[in-house]
């Protein structure tokens, strides 16, 4: 039972460590109060400490060599991110290309799509950002209306709404999921394409949450013409390329460092006047300090499993309603014991307990997890569906019957 | 990084599977709690010359100690199995025992490690952040009891005092309490027949897990050299083989519960296809996962951190605690009304887990202490 490394990851640490330590003061203040306040300066900064990271090999950790990466396995990239942590510098600004939308084309992208965009994404010349959900289409992505019309000339002209776009507003590309055959079963008539952000009939706005920050985007496509070489993979097998960006996603998710500790709101609860003494509040902290020492240890546990090769299984996810329930939980206590203080606009508390009611439903509701890891890894049968085998356009009419 | 299990540990867990299907342990379980004289009923089958023969008395005590020397994951190993089959195997009360003789290099170590000996450590919890005091199990109420008390004459102690709900202590040869000799915890060993000595045979509810109150009046027994430290390890690795024990359960039960899920239909389909029957089943897999993350984090501590033992074990007892709980119900739920009869074997497990979750200070206790711990500053790796 052990938690160092070995050898070899040890030398890799300490090659990360030394250059981190070399190139730390160039790193950018990009979070907290003392960040870059005005955004396009702030990104700017971040876009060239990106390129920095990247000249140092700590992009693309896990990308093949020929295609500018390290070429390394997930373990080095949880070094990576440990040490990028222990520095107290930000890691890359494009996570979501080079955790998700670099790796998909990697596998589905044609040579000509390969050469043109791994490496301004590498260097942070061009970001990327995901265009899948919809308004109407989360869980169920199968199930989204943004359509994608082939013309004569073999182009397509793409129009629809997306939704919860992380970094749309300064993203060159985005890798959008439409339909472009509606009248085949949903999961067949799906095409993955790769969009210019600054094409004609893009508009984008920003979604503010509870917090009043606008994390993410709505984008909106009005007739928006792309080549037929902007199809990543093939034309109807785009829920395939899907599903490799989200087992992508989970991988990235799994290797990144979860932002919440028991020690940290222990801290705040010891602060707290007579908050140390009570018992309802000391049974509710360890409530939540055992379920985020379980999580922390749950992490300790997947990398002993990728160490030895395995890959993050769905049941990983749970991991995250861990994180999320006690985290939410630990925000409703702080609250009870600060009092309305916490909710102060300056408090990361309040931002912390704005956050989390969306964060839940991140990556997938808690309700479709729990659906899939109890089909996937327990065996439970599925619910009976009502769409297998329908073509797509005649859900849609009965839906639309429904309603009426 | 690498939490695998060893070959060796993979054999122990085989080997320990092994032993305990000699005999059917569950079917015991039933046996034992059935009324005294009715057809049904059979005395607890005696596992302790299975228990020795294995070697389990011994697992934590060193090779000088005459033990084998393992460290505490090996311990949790053979309480999973043991607790997955309900079997009546005194684990929490000889190991901790154990623990404090080897500590002290105390003469009759040996004979505890080789099961000549069976001896129940009389358990007291180590001082918390709030609290100072050494304390032990009250019979009732929330205050807990302060440490009997001692006085020493050479290496005779003459104890006073009281010490509910004992585990094992019905079936024991010596208990080892542990007393207050002028403001120092003081391990001590007592003879189960020594004059003033009391034990009040109390086993409840489960009869897998023999209990008793413990009385001293001026009974004597002989000093063990045990420092403080080692006396209050005794108490966390109690407390992380009771979550051991848990977590088996836990892994016993919810195949049973997935099984039926997807056998029994209802309006035409398997009741496990329900998101709300589904949903509760991937709950008791997530705490059984969290739980088996702790279990893993007090051994790391017990062997590479001793100083968040106490927090890594106060977790893994409150986290497997919950799991229990929420398992035990939840299969029983699955089951509908049959669970809930002695037409399944869910009500022996449910027995098992209410009366396990209210011993050792409870899994209250134990929250309290991960509580505690943290607000005392420790952080966990």
């Amino acid at each position: 039972m052990d938690l160092n490394d070995d050898p070899e990851q040890a030398a890799y640490r300490a090659q990360v460590r030394a250059w981190l330590a070399d190139h730390a003061a160039q790193a950018p203040k990009v979070r907290g109060a003392d960040a870059i306040a005005d955004e396009d300066e702030r990104i700017e900064a971040w876009r060239g400490w990106q390129a920095e990271l990247a000249k140092g090999g700590l992009c693309g950790v896990t990308w093949p060599q020929e295609f500018g990466g390290a070429g390394k396995g997930p373990i080095e990239q949880v070094i990576v991110n440990q040490e990028l942590a222990h520095a107290g510098v930000p890691g890359p600004l494009d996570f979501i290309g080079l955790g998700m939308m670099g790796p998909a084309i990697i596998v589905h992208g044609s040579d000509e799509q390969k050469r043109r965009h791994l490496g301004p994404m590498l260097h942070a010349d061009e970001v990327f950002c995901q265009l899948f959900s919809e308004p109407a289409a989360g869980s169920d992505l199968a199930g989204i209306t943004t359509r994608a019309v082939r013309q004569d000339d073999g182009s397509f002209r793409i129009s629809g709404q997306k939704v919860w776009t992380t970094n749309a507003q300064f993203a060159a590309f985005g890798v959008l999921l439409a339909r472009t055959d509606a009248d085949v079963p949903k999961h067949k008539g799906l095409t993955m394409f790769i969009v210019p952000m600054d094409a004609e009939g893009v508009t984008i706005r920003g979604l503010r949450q509870i917090s009043g920050e606008a994390e993410f985007n709505e984008v909106f496509l009005d007739e928006v013409q792309v080549g037929a070489d902007a199809v990543l993979g093939e034309v109807g097998g785009g829920w395939a390329t899907a599903l490799t960006v989200l087992m992508f996603e989970r991988l990235s998710i799994g290797t990144s460092p979860i932002g919440y500790s028991a020690e940290k709101f222990a801290a705040v609860i010891a602060d707290a006047p007579g908050a140390r003494e009570d018992s309802d509040v000391r049974q509710r902290l360890g409530a939540i300090g055992t379920e985020l020492i379980a999580s922390r240890f749950a992490g300790h546990r997947l990398l002993s499993d990728l160490a030895g090769g395995g890959l993050p299984g769905p049941e990983f996810g749970l991991g995250k309603v861990t994180v999320v329930s006690a985290a939410v939980s630990a925000g409703d206590l702080i609250a009870d014991v600060v009092g309305p203080e916490a909710l102060d606009d300056a408090s990361e508390w309040a931002y912390m307990i704005s956050f989390l009611p969306g964060l839940k439903s991140a990556g997938g509701t808690e309700e479709i997890l729990r659906n899939t890891i109890g089909e996937r890894v327990l065996g439970l049968p599925p619910e009976p569906r009502l769409d297998k085998g329908v073509p797509f356009s005649e859900l849609k009419a009965r839906e639309i019957e429904g309603v009426a | 990084m690498d939490l695998s299990l060893t070959d060796e540990q993979e054999f122990l867990r085989e080997a320990a599977r092994g032993a305990l299907a000699r005999v059917d342990t569950v079917a015991a379980a039933r046996a034992a709690i059935e009324p005294a004289g009715s057809p049904e009923h059979a005395p607890l089958p005696d596992l302790w010359p299975t228990v020795v023969e294995a070697g389990w008395p011994g697992l934590l005590t060193s090779e000088d100690g005459g033990g084998a020397g393992l460290g505490l994951y090996d311990a949790i190993l053979v309480a999973q199995e043991a607790g997955a089959v309900l079997a009546p195997v005194p684990l929490v009360s000889v190991l901790p025992a154990a623990t404090i003789l080897d500590a002290a290099g105390d003469a009759d170590s040996a004979a505890a490690a080789g099961g000549e000996l069976r001896v129940a450590w009389v358990p007291a919890a180590p001082p918390t952040d709030l609290d100072d005091r050494w304390t032990v199990e009250a019979r009732s109420g929330v205050r807990r009891g302060g440490l009997p008390t001692g006085v020493l004459d050479g290496d005779q102690v003459t104890l006073d005092g009281e010490v509910a709900w004992v585990p094992d202590a019905p079936n024991a040869d010596r208990l080892l309490v542990i007393a207050d000799v002028a403001g120092t915890p003081t391990a001590v060993l007592v003879e189960a027949g020594a004059a003033g000595l009391t034990v009040e045979d109390v086993t409840r509810y489960d009869a897998t897990r023999p209990l008793g109150h413990v009385r001293l009046a001026a009974a004597v027994g002989r000093r063990v050299d045990a420092d403080a430290d080692a006396i209050g390890r005794a108490w966390h690795i109690a407390q992380a083989l009771l979550a051991g024990e848990a977590v088996g359960i836990v892994e016993r039960l919810l195949p049973i519960a997935v099984a039926y899920a997807k056998e029994r239909h209802t309006f035409g389909r398997a009741i496990g296809s329900y998101q709300a029957v589904k949903h509760h089943l991937v709950e008791v897999l997530r705490l059984q996962e969290n739980a088996k993350s702790l279990l893993i984090y007090a051994a790391w501590a017990s062997e590479h951190a001793p100083e968040q033992l106490a927090l890594a074990a106060a977790a893994a007892r409150s986290g497997a605690g919950h799991a229990l709980d929420y398992a035990t119900r939840e299969t029983i739920s699955v089951h509908g009304g049959i669970g809930a009869t002695w037409e399944h074997d869910a009500p022996l497990y449910f027995r098992r887990a209410q009366l396990s979750r209210r011993l050792l200070g409870g899994d209250h206790g134990a929250a309290d202490r991960v509580a505690g711990e943290l607000l005392a500053g420790v952080t966990p790796a």
